[in-house]
């Protein structure tokens, strides 16, 4: 269970994100939704704690995650593992070791830093990479990988760090719509197969509503909607945002799914 | 399509007036610079004595000079042996006492940067604005840096022989810390130019400073690092055939000796062998980046 309790985070004299109150149990398919500059990303960034909360409280199974500092953040960081519109990966490296970077925080400093990956750790990694066939890609470097592959490679790494919730910034906002589908259903998938927590940042309400078990809605910071897809219904978009939806589309970066 | 027309020519006037503001206060920035960095020239000519009048009469001194260490080689012995004036041979008599002490000095040069590199390349991440660890870190480790670059290697060099005596290790450790110093400050820019992406992925992966420095900032900023580095032992090694003038080894206690005594064929035959030097390491240098940078 994530609790996140008068979540607040002001840039400036600017409200990005104003007083969220969620509790998310474990196991669910969680669709943020909502336009550019919603707060969506620093929502997301302040549970991992990228951005630091400037008010309320962070809760995981009783822990208070606002609290946590060094060995214990970055084990709560290894813990919901994120990913992002640009991927993220080291470019330069190869697919192997990328995937094996999500290992980072379980192992020794040291050993890490001269890339000294046990055979264990490697046969781990292609078993994961393997899942989402890219084990063929396992040695060619990250930036020859298409989009939609690149972030198959962050959902492998993502998953060595053994997370129990990942947090998905606009996964696909960079994506073609045939590389997002793919993208869409390997997060699924984790959620599905490792009973892992997914919160994904969406534009589309398309694709919240085939995915997700439960959709929030966010516009200027606060939290508008929270509900089964079912229950957002046209009426209820134009209701909360005032516009019809596919005016609420306008402007969105990323072509629908369509189903 | 008239009226179209119409109603965009407001648009049209605004656009062109701010556009018109716009460029007048660019060059009235332009010409201010132009007038503050012109006074700044006279004075500093003014203060360092540069004067054209100057200039001018010492010029031809110049190329006397230049005249003057220009061996005397003749066509007719020019390959005969070391006894025969006009020789190649002759010119460069002392090549076996000189090819040692250059590949002394080169040798310093490369040990200098090596260890160079290895204090000043990890301190760029403390001093690079996105990786330092916090502010004070940022501060205190830029003034560290420029501390050690700011002092002449010179200055460093006779500290050294008077503590370690006279020799290579003085003007080793000597180039060394200012290498330190220029590295940390051109990889620590390298290191702000990176995309900060992927080692935000590797914090958010739970990675501490150093593992995220490492695969984050570390390999996206190694073809800039590599060629500071390759750079700067070209630098070193004429730092280090200089430094000998204050007795810390190498080619260049050979080159104040023979300064100082107007031997004026074998300063030239010292310095045509410096420069050669400096050509083979530029040819290695350039092959090796490339290397480097078709590398994973």
């Amino acid at each position: 269970m994530l609790e996140l309790q008068g979540l607040t985070r002001r840039f400036g004299a600017r409200t990005a994100v104003s007083a969220v109150t969620l509790a998310i149990p474990a196991g669910q398919m969680v669709g943020v939704i909502g336009r550019s500059g919603a707060g969506k990303s620093t929502l997301l960034r302040m549970i991992n704690r990228l951005t630091e909360p400037s008010e309320g409280r962070i809760v995981a199974d009783g822990r208070d995650v606002t609290a946590m500092r060094g060995r214990a953040l970055r084990g709560w960081r290894a813990e919901c593992a994120m990913i992002f519109q640009q991927f993220n990966l080291v470019q330069r490296l190869d697919v192997l070791t990328n995937v094996l970077l999500g290992r980072l925080y379980h192992r020794p400093t040291i050993s890490s830093l001269f890339k000294r990956f046990t055979a264990e750790e490697r046969a781990q990694a292609l078993a994961t990479l393997d899942r989402f066939d890219l084990a063929e890609q396992a040695l060619q470097r990250a930036d020859t990988l298409s989009g939609g592959q690149q972030q198959r490679v962050a959902i492998a790494r993502a998953l060595m760090q053994k997370p129990r919730i990942m947090l998905a910034d606009e996964p696909i906002a960079s994506l073609d719509p045939r590389n997002a589908t793919v993208v869409m259903e390997a997060l699924a998938r984790v959620n599905r197969e490792d009973g892992l927590t997914v919160i994904v940042n969406l534009h589309h309400l398309d694709t919240a509503r085939r995915y997700c078990d439960r959709i929030i809605a966010m516009d200027a910071g606060r939290v508008v909607f929270d509900g089964p897809p079912a229950e957002l219904t046209a009426e209820r978009v134009r209701d909360v945002y005032g516009v019809a939806e596919d005016e609420f589309h306008e402007g969105a970066e990323t072509p629908a799914l369509v189903a | 399509m008239s009226a179209a027309w119409a109603t965009a020519q407001p648009a049209i006037i605004r656009g062109e007036e701010a556009f018109q503001s716009a460029r007048r206060s660019r060059r009235r920035a332009t010409l201010i610079a132009l007038a503050v960095v012109s006074v700044c020239l006279f004075v500093s000519a003014w203060v360092s004595e540069a004067y054209p009048s100057r200039l001018a009469a010492g010029l031809p001194r110049i190329g006397e000079y230049f005249a003057k260490i220009l061996p005397d080689l003749r066509w007719a012995s020019l390959f005969a042996g070391t006894g025969t004036e006009g020789s190649l041979a002759f010119w460069f008599y002392r090549l076996d006492d000189w090819a040692l002490l250059l590949a002394q000095t080169a040798n310093m040069a490369a040990i200098a940067t090596l260890l160079g590199a290895i204090m000043g390349v990890p301190m760029a991440f403390l001093a690079a604005s996105n990786t330092a660890p916090s502010r004070l870190v940022f501060h205190a480790s830029r003034r560290f840096l420029e501390a050690l670059r700011t002092v002449p290697d010179i200055v460093y060099a006779l500290i050294f022989v008077w503590a370690f005596g006279v020799g290579p290790l003085a003007g080793v450790l000597a180039i060394a810390i200012h290498s330190a110093g220029a590295l940390g400050k051109q990889c620590a820019e390298a290191v702000e130019n990176i995309d900060n992406g992927p080692r935000e992925g590797m914090v958010a992966a739970g990675a501490n400073w150093f593992e995220s420095c490492r695969f984050g900032a570390l390999p996206l900023a190694l073809n800039p690092i590599l060629s500071y580095a390759l750079l700067r032992f070209e630098v070193n090694l004429r730092s280090a055939s200089v430094i000998g003038f204050v007795g810390a080894g190498g080619i260049g206690e050979e080159l104040y000796k023979v300064i100082s005594f107007n031997y004026y064929e074998e300063i030239s035959a010292i310095i045509l062998l410096v420069i050669l030097a400096v050509v083979c390491i530029d040819v290695l240098s350039e092959r090796l980046r490339r290397r480097v940078a078709g590398m994973a």
